[in-house]
């Protein structure tokens, strides 16, 4: 008697539901990433990148070309791009936190009937086109603008020339600080949402539980309620940090020749200098950059979903 | 006044203007480009009176039209792809919880999150140039921008569509079960009408993402394909222009409109919800 596993009916179904999405990124998603890789190993010709393994005269020839990662690390434009990248990302994520913590924070103490307006009033800029946000700050920051005239009133400007973040009084555009400005403005609602899921689901008995012990709620903050929040402050941080590195639109109308990113180089490289292995190159070193603030979001994703479970 | 009295209202104004400054902070720009596009100066620094004169020219600016109807078909194809996937995504990663693969699965699912847009789009485009010389299809244009916005959306849409699959309770669908419904009935009958808001909200999200997408489409558009954010990008990079105040007013005042009348709505159902449930609730002793 032949015993054998006969897959139930269901299995089908579950092999569509899991197969098709899988399918569909290992196209689009995995194989780009695979593609991009032996790009950044050939070789650019006239029109189009030559091929890597050409048959002549009866021998099959390989061309790995690895001078394009040489060449990234000797040319200072392109290890001063990266670090320049990793900087404002890290100084952006710094300025969403500081400001999107307390943010959240008095969001989720705001009175239960208050909460979900203002969680939509804080999704609001966020389902307008971010593109127009930015061109906003274009007009605000300029000769004239709004906030350069504010600014320039209150005489921040100087305290901003001291810090290194303009290059002259009263010209803040194409400057890091309004770069850092842009950046921050467009990554808050990334940086609030999670840390406001957090912090809402917070037990406030533990708060009163501290302050019936003798804490000072300054001390009931730090000792209590920030360690709780660690999972919002992890996910914020990283959802800002890491698509800051890659940025384009938000240096290339706001930034400076000073703060040139390692997005714009990427750019310049695919469609100014039409190097497309250079492009390739510049790109898998930089997911290799970031590939350690992935694994820890990718983490943490994972860890979320099996606590909600 | 005791010093916990004192902290607690200091506390409370300290909150209160916080997110006063925060919210102001996030709307300045957006009221300074309503205000400024009615201004008759193209100088934001100079009001030159007050003048429709913007608008009136935006209906002459073929460009403008021509993308935007191009932004919205393909934002609306994108999104119901996105849904699409996304909800077999989330399903997957939602109630299977074991099968091989899943890391990898869970991680491609979530990596468009925030992977920086230049590397996906170089990467799809690259790939999407290999299969052209391999087998002479598919041309740069609508279809392939619509592929890299879906590929994008679809991230989106799962973390939206999960985070309600998972608060759902499990007892609806075994009672379904244990009633002799199949998996496919189980699922069209019982699960698709209790996630239907997050079905909506996921293609208004992913809908307004490829709305708003510049560097993807960037690099994955093809002659005659050109959309709305990348004709305001093309003009922006050169300089202010009272026409992009126009239209960012109009797409402000639209997407306003259409999130506050969302709120309200999903409050309203919410409340029914709530009633029918309570009412339930008091009729079965």
């Amino acid at each position: 008697m032949r015993l054998a596993f006969r897959k139930p009916r269901w299995w089908r179904g579950r092999s569509l539901v899991i197969g098709t999405p899988f399918l569909w990124m290992a196209l689009f998603f995995l194989a780009p990433f695979l593609v991009v890789l032996k790009i950044s190993l050939s070789q650019m010709g006239m029109v189009a990148v030559e091929d890597m393994v050409k048959v002549a005269d009866g021998v099959v020839q390989v061309a790995l070309k690895y001078s394009n990662y040489l060449f990234l690390t000797e040319d200072e434009r392109y290890v001063g791009a990266y670090l320049t990248s990793l900087k404002y990302a890290a100084l952006t994520t710094f300025c969403c936190l500081f400001i999107g913590y307390p943010f959240a924070y008095f969001m989720a103490r705001a009175r239960a009937s208050l909460q979900p307006t203002l969680l939509m009033l804080v999704m609001l800029p966020f389902w307008t086109s971010f593109l127009l946000r930015v061109y906003a700050w274009k007009g605000l920051l300029d000769e004239g603008g709004l906030v350069a005239q504010a600014l320039t009133a209150l005489g921040v400007d100087h305290v901003l020339l001291m810090m290194g973040a303009i290059e002259a009084a009263d010209r803040y555009m194409h400057t890091p600080f309004s770069l850092v400005v842009g950046m921050t403005y467009t990554y808050l609602p990334f940086m609030v949402l999670p840390l406001y899921a957090s912090l809402s689901k917070m037990d406030l008995r533990l708060l009163e539980a501290a302050a019936d012990l003798g804490a000072t709620p300054w001390v009931a903050f730090w000792k209590i309620t920030v360690p709780l929040s660690k999972a919002g402050i992890i996910a914020g941080s990283m959802l800002v940090f890491i698509p800051c590195v890659g940025e384009f639109v938000t240096p290339e109308l706001l930034g400076g020749p000073r703060t040139l990113m390692i997005g714009r180089v990427l750019w310049d490289e695919f469609f100014a200098n039409n190097d497309w292995p250079m492009a390739s190159t510049v790109a898998v070193v930089l997911v290799l950059l970031i590939v350690v603030p992935l694994a820890i979001f990718n983490k943490y994703q994972a860890e979320a979903q099996e606590k909600r479970a | 006044m005791s010093r916990a009295v004192f902290n607690d209202r200091f506390a409370a104004a300290f909150g209160k203007g916080w997110l006063v400054t925060g919210f102001l902070f996030l709307y300045l720009p957006m009221i300074t480009l309503i205000i400024y596009s009615f201004n008759a100066s193209p100088l934001p620094s100079v009001w030159g009176g007050f003048t429709f004169e913007w608008y009136g020219k935006l209906l002459d600016d073929h460009e403008i039209l021509a993308g935007l109807w191009l932004s919205v078909k393909i934002a609306f194809l994108s999104a119901c792809l996105s849904v699409l996937f996304g909800l077999l995504a989330a399903f997957a990663l939602v109630k299977y919880k074991r099968f091989s693969g899943r890391t990898l699965f869970s991680g491609m699912v979530n990596a468009p999150l925030v992977m920086p847009e230049v590397i996906q789009g170089v990467s799809l485009l690259l790939l999407l140039v290999s299969v052209q010389k391999a087998v002479g299809f598919p041309e740069r244009g609508m279809m392939t921008i619509l592929l890299g916005h879906s590929v994008m959306g679809l991230a989106y849409a799962a973390v939206v569509i999960s985070a309600r699959l998972q608060d759902l309770p499990p007892q609806l669908e075994e009672a379904a079960m244990d009633l002799g419904a199949r998996p496919w009935q189980v699922f069209h009958l019982v699960t698709l009408p209790m996630i239907s808001q997050s079905l909506a909200s996921a293609w208004l999200l992913t809908f307004s993402l490829s709305l708003d997408d510049v560097v993807v489409t960037a690099f994955l558009n093809g002659p005659g394909s050109t959309t709305l954010p990348l004709v305001i990008f093309s003009r922006a990079r050169l300089g202010l222009s009272p026409s992009i105040n126009a239209v960012a007013t109009l797409i402000i005042v639209v997407v306003a409109v259409c999130v506050t009348l969302a709120s309200i709505l999903l409050a309203r159902a919410e409340r029914r919800r709530a009633a029918e449930i309570s009412a339930a609730q008091r009729s079965n002793p």
